[in-house]
């Protein structure tokens, strides 16, 4: 298993009074090559859920429970092995291209920064490496665009260079938090199509993380829906949208756009 | 039905470099009384200068903004401020818009300096609470701060404050975009039900065209700065004529296809 998540809990601890529980015993599994999308609204915990994955829970947090990543617990490494884990193992794209890249170096430069520090990959082959990587996130013109600044490209172009940097180092396990939120329908729908087809190519494993059924529905094979902390239902992505086992994802379809409802009831239509 | 915007031939070019960039391009546009009218378009398309400049906090390089009968950009000041009451906005970050060391109350009454009739004292405070109340807070909500109230708690009070000046219209720029599906359905319905109750006219400005088909009766479709596409909601969205009204329907996440396994082969 990719990643297997046995009841994570996560707390705050806050200035006065006890700390506050914000998951409250999460369990999921995510095999190999699959995708798994978690849908949940602000304060569901999903966001949390991503950082404890990556070990990047603030300082005010403690967590338990396991969060096996290939068999190995995240939340029990030292913070010298999550470094090693980062990037390496676990690739992550951002919901903000424009500050999750740096401003002031050129995107070509980004993406080769991990490839010459972590595997020390003499200059001229981490820029031929950074290249085909624009390629294959279908940057036009890439060699061109390879010494711009992030403020010279489009939204949908900058998220492209994020997904660039995080699949750089080759890691197993892609963790996308609302990566298409800020984009236009139409870049999104690129986006969308650009990680799928990658994710398949390399076999590598997605989780997803989106307020919108939509993203989830294009996406993810699988579909863990939260609410306060808690896992509402999780389910074949199929089976949570047509056979919703949950109050709360029946609520979270009904506040979708009529169109959008219209099209679930007309498959295939 | 008595027109209350008229949108003529409007262009706003702004400075670029040497040269310039023009964010609206001859666009006209009319909404009715007690009508709501959807401008949808990507980044750049100049649906939010559009918003500014029929909210007269910009003005124009060419063409007019008529509401009520008032070409906006003729009037004196004086009487620019005074029929300002008569078109109020929604922006869109509930938390960006109200100012955080205000009470409620005063935030909700600031409109009301525009009107040299507002009532003062205690009606001032009665007309708040029946507003909260109408957007569905408490009237004890007025002496509470912005911090103790959720994103769409906070979008009702936006709302509150637009309406105290009883306008005949209402400009919301991506009013919903910041809010939870669910928070988002609540506040279009809200809408609904005050045009329905006041008889309001709303431009509804959003780059999401599943919104425009839940609470729009007209849509008028941007791109570039240009208008591409103007007509009733349902006939547009189910059968539009232009390129780019199909290309931006057809890319919006539907669920008719669900999962990637089920997708047929690029």
């Amino acid at each position: 298993m990719m990643l297997s998540i046995r009841d994570l809990r996560v707390s705050f601890a806050r200035e006065r009074g006890p700390a506050a529980e914000v998951l409250h015993g999460i369990d999921l599994d995510l095999p190999k090559g699959r995708t798994l999308g978690i849908v949940g609204e602000s304060g569901s915990g999903k966001s949390v859920l991503s950082l404890a994955v990556m070990g990047l829970l603030p300082r005010s947090a403690t967590a338990s429970g396991q969060v096996l990543l290939d068999g190995q617990d995240v939340l029990a490494m030292s913070e010298r092995q999550l470094c090693g884990i980062r990037g390496r193992r676990i690739g992550m794209i951002f919901q903000e291209p424009m500050t999750a890249l740096n401003p002031a170096m050129r995107v070509g430069d980004q993406i080769a920064e991990g490839l010459r520090i972590t595997q020390g990959m003499p200059r001229a082959d981490a820029r031929a490496e950074a290249l085909r990587l624009l390629e294959m996130v279908r940057i036009p013109r890439a060699s061109e665009r390879i010494d711009s600044f992030p403020h010279q490209m489009s939204g949908g172009q900058r998220q492209r260079v994020g997904i660039a940097i995080a699949l750089a180092l080759k890691p197993d396990l892609l963790i996308a938090d609302e990566p298409t939120t800020a984009l236009d329908v139409t870049v999104q729908a690129e986006v969308l199509d650009i990680l799928d087809d990658l994710v398949t190519e390399l076999g590598i494993s997605l989780m997803l993380i989106s307020h919108d059924l939509g993203v989830i529905a294009r996406i993810a094979d699988r579909t863990l829906v939260m609410y306060r902390g808690d896992r509402m239902e999780e389910g074949e992505t199929e089976a949570v949208l047509r056979r919703p086992a949950h109050d709360y994802t029946r609520k979270l379809i009904a506040a979708m756009p009529r169109r959008v409802r219209a099209s679930l009831e007309a498959p295939h239509g | 039905m008595a027109e209350i915007l008229r949108v003529e031939n409007l262009s706003r070019d702004f400075q670029l470099g040497q040269g310039h960039v023009r964010a609206l391009d001859d666009v006209s546009l009319s909404l009715e009384q007690g009508r709501i009218l959807g401008v949808v378009g990507e980044s750049g398309s100049g649906k939010s200068t559009l918003a500014k400049l029929v909210m007269a906090l910009d003005r124009p390089t060419a063409g007019r903004v008529v509401i009520d009968g008032q070409d906006l950009f003729a009037l004196p000041p004086r009487a620019l401020r005074q029929a300002r009451r008569h078109f109020q906005m929604v922006f869109q970050d509930p938390y960006g818009s109200l100012d955080p060391r205000h009470a409620v109350g005063r935030i909700v009454a600031e409109p009301l300096h525009l009107d040299p009739a507002a009532p003062k004292g205690a009606a001032r405070r009665d007309l708040v609470a029946g507003l909260l109340e109408d957007v569905g807070l408490a009237a004890a909500d007025a002496d509470r701060f912005p911090h103790e109230f959720s994103g769409g708690q906070r979008q009702r009070i936006a709302i509150a404050r637009a309406l105290i000046t009883k306008p005949r219209l209402l400009v919301a720029d991506e009013a919903t975009s910041a809010l939870d599906l669910t928070v988002q359905k609540q506040i279009l319905e809200l809408i609904l039900r005050l045009r329905d109750e006041h008889g309001i006219s709303v431009l509804f400005i959003t780059h999401n065209i599943g919104v425009v088909d839940e609470i729009c009766d007209e849509v008028a479709v941007m791109q570039d700065g240009r208008l591409v596409e103007t007509g009733p909601a349902r006939q547009v969205l189910d059968h539009p004529r232009q390129d780019y009204t199909r290309r931006l329907l057809a890319a919006e996440p539907m669920l008719n296809v669900i999962g990637r396994r089920n997708r047929a082969p690029v």
